[in-house]
């Protein structure tokens, strides 16, 4: 056995306090603007090994992740493991001893299990990036969105934000509720009775609303989640024209929030289930900023990890 | 054969009320008398220094791997965990692999218990063929072949109507049917209680009703066919409230409870630790509540260790993966004594009680019977250690528990099968 490295890992947004989550945020503000100006210190990482190890499909954020790695002069390699084709557990550790033996510095981790980066987290040398569990978190999609709102409104206290559709199966929502609230913000949750558990009604700062109308008046920000196309008509919802109907972000309800009201949406979109078209195409829609933002907060959350990281 | 006398010990009795401090001699395997009763010539002396002497426990609700998943746990060494415990009466599931669902099969277990010469081990017999909770078991024939009960094991029975037939069947046979309380179209899925610390760690659910409710089903019937029905790991306040009203009206209901389900919250699952992870799901700190009231009032009529082996593979898996279920047995005792009950009701709910409710000749001091015996300290202190527990399964719950009641000997027809290691070093 090697000796173990007692590494920090951004596992989750719960827990954290203002004071975590503000420096994340104001080194990704400064990324931001050295990638605008093609300025980015491509050395930070120099001799580093991130790992993308996705064990779910998705293009956007291990895109983003593999951006931000190279653009801090890490060496980043892509690693996809589909859960399907190999018995789910084993893989798990059985890919831990992998990377310990490649030396891995920063691992990025996303797995359609609830807790898998935490128990990967416990086997691995590296450094644990969360990129997504199960139904559990997303703290980077949380620190980009927070990033966006903030570039907006300059802070985050004092703001209502409704987050909007399929928050039981969402980690996105998730993650937003604690470091919304964690930062002073009022968060409305609106959706469906069968995708807004009501347990999300005992944390302090969080209102549950069903009526969208009501839900959306007076919010500085309209936040949307992807709805899964599989849960229309799977005993969740009906129909997706009655969600749209019913829970869909159109003109007419945008009207309500307040006039500056940003429109976001972590992506890919269901155009026409949860979001209209000229919706998400209008103004107020700050949705690929928001994908902006997520590359120079990824950026921020590989430097600062390797910085904190304790010497092998 | 030899004899023994335990000298100053305090003896407790639960099936005839006794607690004295006083003397035992056990002669031939038996209990051959009390405080004046003559010692054999020979009998070999145990100075309890004032510990209590109290029947073996029997422990009606035991999963060992055998057969079919030995490398989690054998019956040896099962049995090794159990008289580590007190225990020298269990009560072995059927859903084993191939299930406990025809005479033979009885047999062989029955016989592999004999074999450890530790326990005496008394199999379930299956309720369903395979236990896959469709065709009747033959229940008849395996309660010749010495079934003591029948269950499905960890299975709940989906279809009322097949459970009705069963229970109708059951009664005429007097079989006691041994039920998992969980309506499974409902906590299909699920792996933690219906709470808010399982939606912010994103598992899926199993609510607490999903408990009552089977409940309620399985007492109606019970009330509509005569059948006599025992709920097994009983977890939830709303399911207490409906056997309480179900004992009220003479339905013929009976239930035990698990350590963890009076000890433990929901609260040890956070950061996804799997050895928490059981079968019903750890609940909420009012259902614990519930769960302790019960206890006292006489709701809940016998504790049981529900001791399910798992390996370290079948816990270092995403949570919603993992097996569920924790080992029991060395921890019953200990936990146990945590209960707020008095100590000779404690002690009923781990001997007298389940062995009345099985019929097994156990649970009692009384003159001419089998002399199974627990000697333990009840003040004594240890630390519940996972890697360094008796027996092969290492999944206890309790791992890090600093638990009050330590087991000194335990004796299986008047034979020392278990002497507590710093004992035994005193004799060196």
């Amino acid at each position: 056995m090697s000796v173990r490295r007692h590494n920090v890992h951004l596992l989750g947004i719960e827990g954290m306090q203002p004071n975590d989550i503000t420096p994340f945020l104001d080194l990704a503000e400064s990324y931001a603007l050295l990638s605008r100006s093609r300025n980015a210190p491509r050395d930070i990482l120099q001799g580093r090994t991130v790992i993308n190890l996705f064990f779910e499909n998705s293009t956007r954020t291990r895109t983003s992740f593999e951006l931000a790695g190279k653009r801090l002069g890490a060496d980043v390699v892509n690693m996809s493991v589909s859960t399907s084709s190999v018995s789910k557990g084993e893989t798990l550790l059985d890919t831990a001893a992998t990377l310990n033996a490649m030396h891995c510095d920063l691992l990025v981790v996303r797995h359609d299990q609830s807790g898998a980066p935490s128990l990967l987290s416990q086997k691995v040398e590296a450094s644990v990036v969360n990129a997504g569990d199960g139904m559990h978190e997303h703290p980077t999609q949380a620190l980009l969105d927070a990033l966006t709102i903030r570039r907006h409104f300059n802070r985050l206290d004092g703001l209502t934000i409704a987050i909007c559709g399929d928050v039981s199966h969402s980690r996105v929502a998730r993650s937003n509720i604690h470091l919304l609230r964690a930062m002073g913000s009022k968060i409305r949750l609106v959706g469906p009775p069968t995708l807004l558990p009501s347990a999300f009604a005992k944390m302090e700062g969080v209102t549950l609303y069903h009526d969208m109308d009501k839900a959306l008046k007076g919010v500085d920000v309209a936040m949307c989640l992807r709805v899964q196309r599989e849960r229309m008509g799977s005993g969740l919802v009906p129909s997706a024209r009655e969600y749209f109907s019913l829970f869909g972000l159109d003109r007419r309800r945008l009207s309500l929030a307040k006039s500056h009201a940003l429109v976001m949406h972590p992506g890919p979109m269901n155009r026409g289930i949860e979001i209209a078209s000229d919706v998400a195409d209008s103004p107020q829609s700050v949705i690929s900023e928001q994908v902006e933002m997520g590359v120079a907060v990824r950026m921020a959350v590989l430097d600062r990890l390797s910085r904190m990281q304790s010497p092998s | 054969m030899t004899s023994l006398v335990f000298e100053n010990v305090r003896l407790i009795d639960p099936a005839s009320g006794r607690d004295t401090p006083g003397r035992l001699v056990v002669q031939n395997g038996k209990i051959a008398g009390y405080d004046t009763h003559e010692a054999p010539k020979g009998a070999q002396i145990i100075d309890g220094q004032g510990a209590v002497l109290c029947p073996g426990l029997v422990d009606m609700r035991v999963s060992l791997g055998e057969p079919g998943t030995e490398y989690r746990e054998n019956i040896h060494s099962g049995a090794q965990a159990a008289v580590a415990g007190g225990i020298t009466s269990l009560a072995v599931l059927p859903d084993t692999d191939p299930s406990i669902d025809t005479p033979a099969l009885v047999h062989y277990i029955t016989k592999r218990g004999e074999e450890t010469n530790m326990v005496s081990l008394h199999p379930y017999g299956a309720l369903t063929r395979h236990c896959a909770g469709k065709e009747m078991a033959e229940i008849g024939l395996l309660k010749q072949a010495g079934a003591v009960a029948f269950s499905d094991g960890a299975r709940a029975i989906s279809d009322a109507k097949q459970m009705r037939n069963l229970l109708a069947y059951s009664r005429f046979l007097d079989a006691l049917i041994v039920l998992h309380p969980e309506e499974p179209t409902l906590a299909r899925g699920g792996c933690a209680t219906g709470s808010e610390l399982a939606v912010r760690l994103g598992l899926p659910q199993i609510p607490a009703a999903a408990e009552a409710m089977m409940v309620a089903r399985d007492l109606r019937l019970a009330e509509m066919t005569g059948a006599r029905i025992h709920f097994a790991h009983i977890s939830t306040g709303e399911a207490l409230d409906l056997i309480r009203q179900a004992k009220a009206k003479n339905i013929r209901v009976t239930c035990d409870t698990a350590p963890p389900y009076f000890s433990m919250t929901e609260d040890a699952i956070g950061d996804f630790r799997t050895y928490a992870k059981l079968s019903p799901p750890l609940r909420e700190e009012h259902d614990r509540q519930a769960v302790l009231a019960a206890l006292a009032d006489g709701t809940i009529d016998v504790i049981a260790s529900d001791h399910v082996p798992a390996d370290a593979d079948d816990k270092r898996l995403p949570f919603a993966h993992a097996r569920a279920g924790g080992t029991g047995l060395a921890t019953l005792l200990g936990v146990t004594l945590e209960a707020n009950l008095p100590l000779i009701e404690a002690l009923r709910l781990l001997t007298s009680a389940p062995a009345q409710l099985l019929g097994l000749e156990a649970g009692t001091l009384a003159i001419g019977k089998k002399a199974d015996l627990c000697l333990f300290d009840p003040e004594a202190k240890w630390t519940v250690t996972a890697g360094s527990m008796p027996g092969l399964a290492q999944n206890t719950p309790f791992d890090g528990r600093v638990l009050k009641g330590k087991v000194l000997r335990t004796f299986h027809r008047g034979r020392e099968v278990y002497t507590a290691p710093h004992l035994l070093k005193d004799a060196h």
